[in-house]
């Protein structure tokens, strides 16, 4: 976006240390999001695998919204001009560093002179690069988080391509103090590409016929071609409604399951809009978010139903969880992560 | 009050208080008074409410409360009678170049209307117009409502780029796009006032609640005040 002020640089960006030699099929700059400005219009956005994203800068000993680069499915060339240290979380697409393959969910230091690549998808879709320090770049409304469909964020808001010269925050090319701290084996997630996610009746449950939560639990439903950040377009049993699918538009979030007339359904991710004008049937639920986050068109995905009390049992266990393992840098932070 | 506003989990950190389920000024004003009401009571753990035509949704962080308590407190909210709309709300003079290349559906839209394009921008002009909400797209206000007699539908195929400061009618809606994007609207002329802009202390210009009013300008004044803005 032509015009936006550099809010935020922590460091001045005449030595960028990291060089992006390829940019991966898609690769973002990505936070928790941009919170306080839906009203606005303005996408939440941040990291689609929050909980993966949050690891990987608690290992390094970052703040949780410290920003970090989400790769999709085909990972870029990296070239570090300074030595630093980084953790690579989520999906695992076989990361390597001058032909030597690299640990997963660990602080890794990289050499000045080092590059890093990636290589065959073993599993999951997105993974996140974490670093010391936190990716750099402008603060727009409080996040760094990239938001393509309205070019917000850092590199005017778009995917890395090659050429592009990455900050990293103050101190974070020397901070070395937490290098080999890694995730315990027995918690690192295995995604699957079939998995189950769970979810708890939408806003407008009641507009649809009075068995299509059970049509939704019923059989999988698979990940269309036309997923991407925004939304996965998804396949299977008919969602019907009693009357018009179309609403008066009303808020919708990352999760919201919004069946257009088509009677397919629509599960809403990370860059959706702030409102939507179709009837939601579900809202899935955001301890579940990573699960989704980690398919690729051709991965199928089932539902359950729960209460909305359970699945806030299940935000607060999550969160618990997490900092008994990794405790958050700052226990003044009480912002959630998903 | 003559509703009782449903209240219905959106998600574990989100409740929708829904006031009504259409377009009108009277259900959007409660909805305002509402969302204004929530924000400036403070309730601990609540982080921020998104107001739109007819619902507003109050997110909250489930670490710091729960919907339980958030319910109570919205409940208590809605049994208070809350003041009406806040008379601060502004009035927003927004310079128009209605139709030629800045305004390309400007033609059809009076072709269906078996109007003039004078009679077209006269009409869409006249009318001070209450912005129900903002969303779509950072700063997108929804304007309504435009006179009967220039309702136009959506193009039957949203175009792929519609240029800033694009303003469009759909239905008897009528809307302001502040950043390129794609869009479906009918688009009829273009502003160049800058609905955002990060070097403002508020960066948007319009919030849901305020008035706008089109000021038709010819190519001449709409290049002046473009320079102006740059």
């Amino acid at each position: 976006m032509e015009g936006f002020p550099l809010y935020g640089w922590t460091m001045p960006p005449d030595q960028p240390p990291i060089h992006v030699l390829r940019p991966g099929l898609f690769t973002t700059i990505q936070d928790l999001g941009r919170y306080g400005y839906q009203r606005f219009g303005v996408s939440v956005s941040g990291a689609m695998d929050r909980w993966a994203l949050v690891v990987g800068n608690r290992l390094l000993g970052n703040p949780d919204q410290a920003a970090g680069l989400e790769i999709t499915i085909q990972g870029p060339e990296l070239l570090f001009e300074q030595a630093l240290s980084l953790a690579i979380t989520g999906a695992d697409l076989s990361p390597t560093s001058n032909g030597r393959s690299l640990p997963m969910w660990t602080v890794i230091p990289m050499p000045a002179g080092s590059r890093l690549q990636f290589g065959m998808r073993r599993q999951g879709a997105r993974a996140y690069i974490t670093i010391a320090g936190g990716i750099d770049g402008p603060l727009i409304l409080g996040s760094r988080s990239t938001h393509v469909y309205s070019g917000w964020g850092s590199l005017a808001g778009r995917a890395l391509k090659k050429g592009d010269q990455l900050g990293v925050g103050l101190g974070g090319t020397m901070s070395a103090q937490y290098v080999g701290r890694a995730l315990p084996a027995s918690h690192r997630p295995q995604y699957r590409t079939s998995p189950t996610v769970r979810v708890v009746p939408g806003p407008q449950a009641d507009r649809f016929t009075e068995n299509a939560l059970q049509v939704l639990v019923g059989s999988p439903y698979r990940v269309t071609s036309e997923s991407d950040r925004m939304g996965y377009r998804l396949r299977g049993a008919d969602l019907i409604h009693r009357t018009s699918a179309d609403i008066v538009s009303d808020a919708v979030t990352f999760g919201t399951i919004q069946v257009p007339a088509d009677r397919q359904p629509i599960l809403l991710m990370a860059d959706c809009q702030t409102t939507g004008g179709y009837a939601t049937l579900a809202t899935m639920i955001a301890a579940d978010r990573s699960l989704a986050a980690q398919l690729s068109p051709g991965d199928s995905l089932s539902f359950v139903v729960i209460t909305p009390d359970k699945a806030s049992d299940l935000f607060r266990s999550t969160h618990a969880e997490l900092d008994r393992l990794l405790p958050p840098r700052s226990v003044s932070d009480s912002r959630a992560f998903l | 009050m003559n509703v009782i506003p449903r209240i219905v989990p959106l998600s574990e950190q989100g409740l929708t208080v829904e006031f009504g389920e259409t377009i009108d000024l009277q259900t959007n004003k409660l909805v305002l008074d509402f969302a204004a009401t929530v924000e400036r009571a403070t309730i601990p753990g609540v982080m921020e409410v998104v107001p739109t035509y007819r619902s507003a949704t109050i997110y909250f962080n489930p670490l710091l409360t729960d919907a339980a308590a958030v319910t109570a407190q919205l409940r208590l909210l809605l049994a208070t009678a809350f003041p009406a709309t806040d008379p601060a709300h502004t009035t927003h003079h927004i310079p128009v170049c209605y139709g030629g290349e800045l305004g390309p559906d400007l033609i059809d839209v009076a072709e269906q209307s078996g109007l003039t394009p004078a009679q077209v921008i006269t009409l869409h002009a006249s009318v001070t117009y209450h912005v129900y909400m903002l969303g779509f797209s950072p700063g997108f206000p929804y304007l309504g409502m435009v006179p009967d007699r220039i309702v136009a539908p959506r193009l039957p195929t949203p175009r792929k780029q519609v240029a800033a400061g694009s303003v469009g009618i759909a239905g008897s809606q009528t809307g302001i796009y502040p950043q390129a994007s794609p869009g479906g609207w009918r688009i009829i002329g273009r502003t160049p006032v800058h609905l955002f802009s990060l070097t403002r202390p508020q960066p948007f210009l319009v919030a849901a609640g305020d008035q706008v009013q089109f000021i038709p300008i010819d190519m001449e004044e709409f290049r002046d005040l473009s320079s102006d803005h740059t």
